[in-house]
């Protein structure tokens, strides 16, 4: 699954309205609530446990790859 | 302990992390919790004594019971713990969060260290392990948080004003994320103990000890496992509806 894929499905919107720009908040969709839902479909589908300080700070698709990176998800 | 059979199966299926397991109200918890069949990971700085406790209710109860070390106190160790304890189980049912520690002074004699680690590891410490366990618990779609406050964090006492003040956090904190978390269908409550029968109680010297005791309606000190019972209870579908709540274990004690 790739990162676009799987925060469409997360936040309930079209795969074509995810891109890198996406920011938190942007979007009715990725409020705090959806935001610690995209964590934990994160941490299922890449098999890492993110820390406090990451959840803080993906604060947009970009964001979310660069942190992921950090666990040796490339996606 | 008197172990009623109607408990046996109470817990079953549920994964339960302990914190401060090793002795005392946390090793109480950790049989009562034992013996209605929980799975359990139990937390500790002391590695021998966590794991000693966890063989011990693993071959008396036939239940999953892993030692899980780390300082609650130590965000960096409570990431690594719960790191751990994400490698194996992905999702959490009831956390306790009863590691704490108590080191009375007058308010003149209290130190900047003794401040800060007192409030790490009672107050801090709460929050670092809850702030984990909720993330898990929404993974599962339900859980249980049950702090462990004091009757000194309700009424306060002389001699006792950081570890009051710590454990009167523990209710701030307790109310405030019940509220917050009742939405993902988590509950949250404290347990706020009087005077119980651990190594604490008897570190305070005989004539303190004798003051304690004169002090309680009921005219005897608890026992660690009349706490436990009632963090079974909270830890249960007995408590679905409750939440929020400071449940006083003190037989009517007055300070």
């Amino acid at each position: 699954m790739t990162l676009e894929q799987l925060f469409a499905e997360s936040l309930g919107v079209a795969v074509d309205l995810v891109h890198d720009d996406l920011t938190y908040q942007s979007i009715p969709q990725w409020d705090s609530t959806a935001h610690m839902l995209l964590i934990a479909r994160m941490e299922d589908e890449f098999g890492v446990m993110l820390d406090t300080d990451d959840i803080i700070d993906m604060s947009s698709v970009a964001k979310a790859r660069q942190i992921l990176a950090k666990y040796d998800v490339q996606c | 302990m008197n172990t009623a059979s109607s408990v046996s199966g109470m817990l079953s299926g549920q994964k339960v992390l302990i914190t401060g397991a090793a002795r005392g109200i946390g090793a109480a918890i950790a049989e009562r919790f034992a013996s209605a069949g929980a799975t359990l990971w139990l937390n500790g700085r002391d590695g021998p004594s966590v794991s000693a406790l966890a063989e011990l209710l693993n071959q008396r109860y036939g239940v999953s019971c892993s030692p899980l070390i780390f300082d609650v106190a130590d965000e960096q160790q409570v990431k690594a713990g719960f790191r751990q304890l994400f490698s194996q189980s992905k999702t959490l049912d009831v956390l306790v969060n009863n590691a704490g520690v108590l080191d009375d002074a007058l308010l003149g004699m209290v130190t900047q260290r003794q401040i800060q680690q007192t409030f790490a590891a009672n107050t801090f410490s709460t929050l670092y392990c809850s702030q984990y366990a909720v993330r898990m618990m929404q993974r599962a779609g339900h859980g249980s948080i049950i702090n462990l406050s004091s009757i000194i964090g309700r009424v306060g006492n002389s001699g006792q004003a950081v570890y009051g003040g710590s454990k009167a956090a523990v209710i701030g904190i307790t109310q405030s994320l019940a509220k917050e978390l009742a939405s993902s269908n988590i509950r949250v409550n404290a347990i706020a103990p009087g005077f119980i029968d651990t190594a604490m109680a008897h570190s305070i010297g005989e004539e303190r000890f004798q003051q304690r005791l004169d002090s309680i309606a009921m005219g005897r000190i608890g026992s660690a496992d009349e706490v436990a019972k009632v963090a079974l209870f909270l830890a249960s579908d007995l408590s679905s509806y409750v939440t929020g709540q400071i449940i006083g274990v003190d037989g009517g004690m007055l300070i």
